[in-house]
C-alpha cells in the first residue's frame, strides 16, 4: 500500500525511538486518560496507594484534554507510542478500538470478577462475549439547587414537574436566574438535560431498549414529551443563554446568582471547592408517586494496550483497580464519580451520597443514545446536541426535533426501518 | 560544454527537501487516501470516487458540505470586503507624511496578529458575553443597550461575529503588506505630481493605487487561501460542532469532525481525506482562476 522503502525507513526510525524510550523508562506503567482535572488526585492519592501494595512499579498518569483525547489517542495507538493502560470511553468509541485490535481482551482477568454484568455492558462486544475494559465509574445526572436561596424563598425540593415549574416561577419573581444553563457549548442540552429529564418519560431502560429493538420511535409521545418540557425552559434560562457556555453556567451557580443547576455528579467537586452550600434532587416525575428514573451513566473504564511495553505490571495495576481499596478511594476522593464495583462503599460527601441514594428508589438507565444508536451516519450524539439546544432556545419545535432525530436514525438502523 | 550548476541544487535542497517531506508528500498521500475506505478492523480498500459521490450526492453529507462551503464563502467575503479595505485605509493613513505616533499605531494594530487565536477567541467571548461582558454596558453608555444581543449564540449573527473577530485580529497583515508597497512608491513621481498641481486624493487614485494593485491582488489571494483553510478560531469558540445549528460550520471544522471524529462520532480518515481533497481543489480552483483572469492582466510598472 505504501512505498516500501519509505515504510522500512520509518520502521527503523520508530524502532530506534522505541528502544531508546524503553530503556529510559523500564518498569513504568503509563496511563492514558482524558481526566486532566484529576491529575493531582492520581499522583497524590491513587498511585501512592497502589505503590504501597506493589513497591517498585512506577506509574505515570498522562492525561490529554477531553476534546483532544480520542483523536490523539488514536494517533498514538496507531503509531505505537500509546501508554500501557488506556482509559476507555463507554460504548462505541472503545468498541471501535477493540475491533481494530488496540485493546486487550480482559475476560477472566484478575479484578474483573468484582463487577456486575450491568456495569460491563458499556465495554463489551454486542453479543456480550468479549469484555475489553474494566468498568471504573459512573456519573449520575440530576439538579443542584442553592440551599440558601431556597431557604430564603421558602422553597422545597420539587418532586413533580408541576412543582418544578412553580419553583422556577418563584425564583424568577425573586429576581434570580432560575436555571443556570446555556446552549453555547451544546453538549449540556443533550447529556445533562434531554437524556436526564427524559428518562422519566420513556421509563428509563424500557424506552431505551424499545428504541434499539425498533419497537419505539423518537416521534412517539414519550420521547417528544421530553423536548416539550425543554421548550418550556427558555424563559427561565436567563438572558443571552444562547451564548452562555458551560463555564458561564458553573460560575453563575457558584456565585449564588442562580437557583437551580441541571447537573452531572462530576460537578460536585467543583462546587465544593467554591464553598457553595447546595443540595440535589432527581429529575421531577409527572405526578406524585410515579417511579422515578435517573440517568446513571457508565462513563469511565480502563483497558490494556496490546502493544504495552510493560504488560505484566499493567495487569497488576488493573487488578488493583478492581479492588475494594480503589473503589473506596475513587468514590470518596474523586467526588462525583461512583464506583461500579460490587463492593460496599460508604459515600462521605453529602451531595454525592444524596445522588447515589437515588439508586435505591429510582430506576437506573444510561444516556439514551450511548449504546448502538451513535454508530451510524449521521452521528446521533451530535444531532441531539444540535436539536436539543435549538429546542431550549425556542428555535425548533419539539416534534420537529423528534422527526429530525428519527429520520437520521432510521436512515442507517435496520430495526427502525420496519413499518 | 558548460559545467552542471551544482550550486543551484545545493542551495535549493534544504527547502525542497523540507517542503516535500512535510508538505508535498502528505498532500499526495491525502489525495490517495481519499480513494480508499476502511472497515471496522481498520483495513483499507480501494473504492475509487465513492467517497466523493457520497459527499456530493448523499443528502446527509452534501447538506453539511454545501452549508460549510457557503458559510466559508461568507467568511471570505466579509474578510475581503471589510478587512482588506480597512487594511488599505490604515496603510494609506500610516504612510501620510507627518502623522504623529505612526509607529505606535502600526505596532498596536499589528499586535493582535501575533496573539494565539485561542486567546483571541477567549477574550472576545468574554467581551461579548451577555453575563459578564462589557459590550452591553458600553453600548448602554451611548444609548444602544437595546440593540445588544448574544451575537455569538444566534444563528443569524454568530458567523458574522466570528468573521469580524478574525478581521480584527488579522487586519494588521494586509496593512503591513500594503504599507510596504506604498513606501516603495518613488518620491519623485509623487513630487512631480504635486508640482503639476494634483491633489492628494488624485495622487492616491491615479498614482499610488495603480502602483500597489499587484500587492492588493496578493493580499486577496492570501486572504482567500487563509479563509478556506480557516479552522482554529471557530474551533476554539464554538467547538467542532460549530453551533448554533451548524451556522458557523466551515470546511475546516467539517474536515475535523469527519477526519478525527467528534465526541461519539467515530472519525473516518478516508472520508476526512476526501473532504480535505475537496478543500484543496476549491483553493486550487480559486488560486488558478485568480492567476488566469486577474494576475496576468495586472500591469506592472517598472519604476
Amino acid at each position: 500500500m505504501q512505498n516500501t522503502k519509505y515504510t522500512a525507513a520509518a520502521r527503523a526510525a520508530l524502532a530506534a525511538t522505541l528502544l531508546a524510550s524503553a530503556a529510559a523508562q523500564a518498569g513504568t506503567v503509563t496511563i492514558e486518560s482524558w481526566r486532566v482535572d484529576d491529575k493531582t488526585l492520581w499522583e497524590d492519592v491513587l498511585i501512592p496507594a497502589f505503590q504501597k501494595k506493589n513497591p517498585g512499579i512506577q506509574v505515570k498518569f498522562a492525561p490529554t484534554a477531553p476534546t483532544e483525547y480520542d483523536s490523539s489517542l488514536t494517533a498514538r495507538l496507531t503509531g505505537g507510542t500509546a501508554g500501557d493502560l488506556i482509559t476507555c470511553r463507554p460504548f462505541d468509541k472503545s468498541l471501535d478500538l477493540f475491533k481494530k485490535g488496540q485493546l486487550e481482551k480482559l475476560d477472566g482477568k484478575a479484578g474483573m470478577e468484582n463487577f456486575p454484568a450491568s456495569a460491563k455492558v458499556a465495554w463489551q462486544t454486542d453479543d456480550g462475549k468479549d469484555t475489553y475494559c474494566m468498568p471504573m465509574a459512573s456519573v449520575i445526572h440530576g439538579f443542584f439547587y442553592n440551599k440558601k436561596i431556597f431557604k430564603d424563598l421558602n422553597l422545597k425540593e420539587p418532586k413533580t414537574q408541576a412543582e418544578f415549574f412553580a419553583t422556577l416561577e418563584a425564583l424568577k419573581k425573586a429576581g434570580k436566574t432560575p436555571l443556570a444553563l446555556g446552549t453555547a457549548d451544546q453538549w449540556e442540552s443533550n447529556q445533562i438535560v434531554f437524556t436526564s429529564i427524559g428518562a422519566n418519560y420513556w421509563k428509563g431502560e424500557e424506552g431505551r431498549k424499545a428504541l434499539i429493538a425498533g419497537k419505539a420511535k423518537f416521534t412517539d409521545p414519550q420521547f417528544v414529551a421530553a423536548w416539550e418540557q425543554m421548550a418550556k425552559w427558555g424563559p427561565y434560562m436567563g438572558k443571552g443563554a444562547s451564548a452562555q457556555t458551560y463555564a458561564d453556567s458553573q460560575n453563575l451557580f457558584a456565585m449564588g446568582k442562580a437557583g437551580i443547576y441541571p447537573a452531572g455528579s462530576w460537578d460536585i467537586a467543583y462546587f465544593n471547592q467554591q464553598g457553595l452550600d447546595f443540595g440535589a434532587f432527581p429529575p421531577p416525575v409527572a405526578k406524585a408517586g410515579d417511579k422515578c428514573q435517573i440517568s446513571d451513566h457508565t462513563d469511565i473504564g480502563m483497558g490494556v494496550n496490546p502493544k504495552a511495553k510493560n504488560k505484566a505490571d499493567a495487569y497488576k495495576f488493573l487488578a488493583w483497580l478492581g479492588s475494594q481499596e480503589f473503589a473506596d478511594l475513587y468514590t470518596n476522593k474523586v467526588t462525583g464519580f461512583f464506583s461500579l464495583s460490587n463492593h460496599l462503599i460508604s459515600v462521605k460527601d453529602p451531595v454525592a451520597k444524596q445522588m447515589i441514594d437515588w439508586r435505591k428508589t429510582c430506576g437506573s438507565t444510561i444516556r439514551l443514545n450511548a449504546q448502538i444508536m451513535n454508530r451510524g451516519e449521521p452521528a446521533m450524539e451530535n444531532e441531539l446536541w444540535n436539536v436539543s439546544s435549538q429546542v431550549l432556545n425556542g428555535k425548533m419545535a419539539p416534534k420537529d426535533a423528534a422527526a429530525k432525530i428519527q429520520t437520521g436514525f432510521a436512515k442507517w438502523y435496520k430495526p427502525q426501518q420496519r413499518k | 560544454m558548460k559545467r552542471m550548476p551544482w550550486h543551484i541544487a545545493v542551495f535549493l535542497a534544504p527547502a525542497v527537501l523540507i517542503y516535500s517531506i512535510f508538505s508535498a508528500l502528505p498532500l499526495l498521500d491525502t489525495l490517495r487516501l481519499g480513494f480508499f475506505t476502511s472497515n471496522d478492523a481498520g483495513h483499507f480498500s480501494f473504492v475509487g470516487l465513492a467517497n466523493y459521490l457520497t459527499i456530493l450526492t448523499d443528502p446527509a453529507w452534501s447538506e453539511s458540505f454545501w452549508n460549510a462551503m457557503w458559510n466559508n464563502c461568507k467568511f471570505f467575503l466579509i474578510h475581503l470586503l471589510i478587512q482588506n479595505p480597512i487594511g488599505l485605509i490604515l496603510a494609506t493613513l500610516l504612510s501620510l507624511k507627518g502623522l504623529k505616533g505612526a509607529r505606535h499605531y502600526r505596532t498596536l494594530i499589528f499586535l493582535p496578529t501575533l496573539l494565539s487565536v485561542v486567546i483571541i477567541g477567549f477574550i472576545w467571548q468574554l467581551i461579548l458575553s451577555p453575563l459578564w461582558g462589557v459590550s452591553e454596558g458600553l453600548m448602554g453608555k451611548v444609548g444602544l443597550a437595546d440593540y445588544f444581543a448574544p451575537w455569538l449564540g444566534e444563528e443569524g449573527s454568530a458567523l458574522i461575529t466570528l468573521a469580524l473577530i478574525s478581521v480584527w485580529q488579522f487586519v494588521g497583515i494586509p496593512m503591513m503588506l500594503i504599507y510596504a508597497a506604498l513606501l516603495a512608491v518613488p518620491e519623485d513621481i509623487i513630487e512631480a505630481a504635486h508640482v503639476e498641481g494634483a491633489s492628494a486624493w488624485r495622487i492616491f487614485w491615479e498614482i499610488k493605487l495603480p502602483l500597489i494593485l499587484p500587492t492588493l491582488g496578493l493580499v486577496t489571494i492570501l486572504t482567500f487561501v487563509g479563509n478556506f483553510n480557516a479552522f482554529d478560531l471557530i474551533y476554539s469558540v464554538k467547538g467542532a460542532i460549530a453551533g448554533p445549528n451548524y451556522s458557523t460550520d466551515i470546511l475546516g471544522t467539517l474536515f475535523y469532525r469527519t477526519f478525527f471524529g467528534y465526541q461519539s462520532q467515530v472519525g473516518s480518515p478516508t472520508m476526512g481525506a476526501a473532504v480535505a481533497t475537496l478543500m484543496f481543489l476549491v483553493i486550487l480552483a480559486g488560486v488558478g482562476t485568480y492567476f488566469y483572469f486577474v494576475q496576468r492582466k495586472l500591469t506592472r510598472y517598472e519604476l
